[in-house]
């Protein structure tokens, strides 16, 4: 396997006629790191992908991969492999013979041709399926030919062009440890599109949230989002105007107070929404201001004192909970 | 009692519905034949029937002045008189297959480039359904006349003082005309090809246009040059209308007797000219024995072209 590569964009830019797709992003992902970009649909995550890979020219800035500005390279002369949304295998050929395309137009000789893709197949535990076609694979099957398929470039970095998103629930928590085995195993760089934080949080070294350009580790976007955006996006927060600042507190954070702590309270608040999600019970609220607030407690600790749609209760939270946020977007 | 009178209850509504349920399978089933009715009888009639009555036709006998229904593979006999007796020299039936097969082979050829060409631009250059559906009326623009119109308005510009050899002569590439422009092997092919070239553009661009982009790209991925594409995923892919467009233009050329007359100055064979010819003199049952042997080729042909893709297919 090849050497992992970083990949860096300096104030890449891609313009459809008038339309701005990507506005001046720059970004430094380290070599060997699992990223993904997170932005809602439209935020232009899927083009800066595709500028990466050499499908989609840019229109100003520079890709560097490794030491190298790739702009002008072929995809094929990048290092980089892709894996489609909608896995774009080949209807005519086998699962072997996709996994083998690019040995192909090497003119890698056939024997040496299927030996290594039967490696291949191995590694994403297809072997089986070596003879059927696309047509007679599932969408989870498809995506690991897919994988495979990418991987024999033998390249220093992978996009994956939000290979999730049509796989059932069940199968895209399976499919995110197996992604997130590979490439372990492999080592090298991964560009990994999405517009679910949930699947960011848990594949990624690095979230890089669109839009906003903020990149930094999971734990630090959910713990200190920059901007009410970043917040909003990631789900979880609560944004409030507290003595003049703006300020974030995850949801699990503010706290519903006891009557005989009601004097410590900093808002008032009305039940409006009681939702059961099985670890932990939602608590949606109406403050006088006007405000909407959610809550998230425990199961057990919510039926101690279980809540009515309509209660008037106290909330409350530790100074060191809230953080502050720049104010924009 | 009660349970008894229950139950009966329940039965009885049952019944009614599976009964209704019975009647609507019946027209269910009934209607699609219905629907296909009308079709099914017109190529009963127009085609079934006299394809039939041509059989019959060519095992009769006949005489200069009458046809009569005796059965008798004279004809077919006849059709191939000679032919084994002069080998290794070619009859007159054989060279004149030959010769027909040669416009149908290189016809086949012009318009699969041709056509996969204009088709390959149409799917993947043309962004707007409005200039692909503008290009595609102007590809239709030789249907717009009678096929003789279109013969004939070769002429002018092939001919011996004809356009062509004018322009040649005004430039100083040729002292005297060309005379192998018009009634020629290369008029045929020419006429052939700008009639038929579409026939090719319309399967060939429907099968390109259901080809999704990503493939070319993930090509493109995978380290594939332009002509790798090509050949690896966008040919392959477009097999079914290549196809279908190769058994039109087979088929048409193959039967084809109008273009090769015109084209021809009248002085080239071609199957269809023969059947045409024998019509004239009334040897109906000759004329039929001649058509049968020419539908056997054609299938043939179609025969050997399925056959020649499958095989591509397990390359």
């Amino acid at each position: 396997m090849s050497e992992a590569q970083t990949v860096e964009l300096a104030a890449v830019t891609k313009r459809y006629g008038d339309a701005l797709a990507v506005d001046a992003i720059s970004l430094k992902i380290p070599a060997g790191k699992y990223c993904c970009l997170l932005g809602p649909s439209g935020c232009g995550k899927s083009s800066t992908l595709r500028m990466i890979a050499g499908h989609e020219d840019v229109t100003d800035g520079d890709i560097m991969i490794g030491p190298r500005v790739v702009n002008d390279d072929p995809p094929a002369a990048r290092g980089t492999a892709m894996m489609f949304q909608n896995y774009a295998l080949f209807p005519h050929l086998s699962v072997a013979e996709n996994v083998a395309f690019s040995l192909r137009m090497k003119g890698v000789a056939k024997e040496e041709r299927r030996e290594r893709a039967a490696h291949t197949l191995e590694l994403v535990s297809m072997t089986e399926f070596a003879d059927r076609t696309p047509q007679q694979l599932s969408g989870g099957q498809q995506q690991r030919v897919a994988l495979a398929r990418a991987l024999m470039t033998d390249p220093s970095v992978l996009l994956l062009d939000e290979p999730l998103s049509a796989l059932d629930p069940f199968l895209r928590v399976r499919m995110r440890s197996e992604l997130r085995r590979i490439q372990a195993e492999l080592g090298i760089t991964f560009i990994h599109v999405t517009h679910s934080q949930e699947e960011a949080m848990a594949l990624a070294d690095l979230v890089v949230v669109m839009n906003d350009g903020q990149a930094a580790p999971p734990r630090e976007i959910y713990n200190a989002p920059r901007t009410p955006f970043v917040a909003r996006f990631i789900g979880g927060h609560n944004i409030l105007e507290d003595e003049g600042r703006t300020i974030t507190l995850r949801a699990d954070d503010l706290s519903i107070l006891p009557d005989a702590r009601a004097a410590e309270a900093r808002r008032r608040a009305r039940v409006s929404e009681i939702e059961y999600r099985g670890p932990d019970v939602r608590v949606g609220l109406e403050t006088d201001a006007g405000e909407s607030l959610t809550a998230v407690m425990g199961e057990r600790t919510f039926f101690e004192s279980p809540l009515r749609e309509g209660s008037e209760v106290a909330l409350g939270w530790q100074p060191e909970a809230a953080h502050e946020l720049s104010r924009d977007g | 009692m009660t349970q008894a009178a229950d139950t009966t209850a329940e039965v009885r509504p049952a019944r009614t519905s599976a009964r209704r349920r019975g009647a609507g399978r019946a027209g269910a089933v009934l209607a699609p034949y219905l629907q296909a009715a009308p079709m099914a009888l017109v190529f009963l009639v127009f085609f079934v029937l006299p394809l039939a009555a041509t059989i019959v036709v060519s095992f009769w006998q006949y005489t200069q002045y009458s046809i009569e229904p005796a059965f008798t593979a004279q004809n077919y006999g006849d059709v191939f008189y000679g032919c084994l007796a002069d080998l290794p020299s070619l009859c007159t039936t054989f060279l004149t297959y030959l010769s027909t097969l040669k416009f149908c082979l290189i016809v086949w050829l012009t318009t699969l480039v041709i056509g996969f060409t204009i088709a390959y631009f149409l799917a993947f250059h043309v962004r707007t359904l409005k200039v692909q559906v503008i290009c595609f009326l102007l590809c239709t623009i030789p249907f717009w006349t009678s096929i003789v119109i279109r013969m004939i308005s070769w002429i002018p510009l092939l001919g011996r003082n004809g356009l062509v050899n004018q322009a040649l002569m005004g430039m100083g590439v040729i002292d005297t005309p060309l005379e192998g422009l018009l009634y020629s092997d290369f008029a045929v092919i020419l006429a052939l090809t700008h009639l038929y070239t579409l026939f090719m553009v319309v399967p060939i661009f429907n099968s390109l246009m259901r080809i999704d982009l990503s493939l070319i790209e993930a090509a493109r991925d995978s380290g594939a040059s332009g002509a790798q594409t090509l050949r690896h995923v966008i040919v392959p892919l477009a097999r079914p209308g290549i196809l279908i467009g190769s058994i039109f233009v087979v088929t048409v050329v193959m039967g084809d007797f109008l273009t090769i007359g015109i084209m021809g100055g009248q002085q080239i064979a071609s199957v269809g000219k023969v059947i045409q010819t024998q019509m004239q003199f009334l040897q109906f049952p000759l004329a039929a024995a001649n058509a049968v042997i020419l539908l056997a080729a054609v299938l043939a042909g179609v025969w050997a072209l399925l056959k020649l893709v499958d095989i591509r297919k397990e390359l």
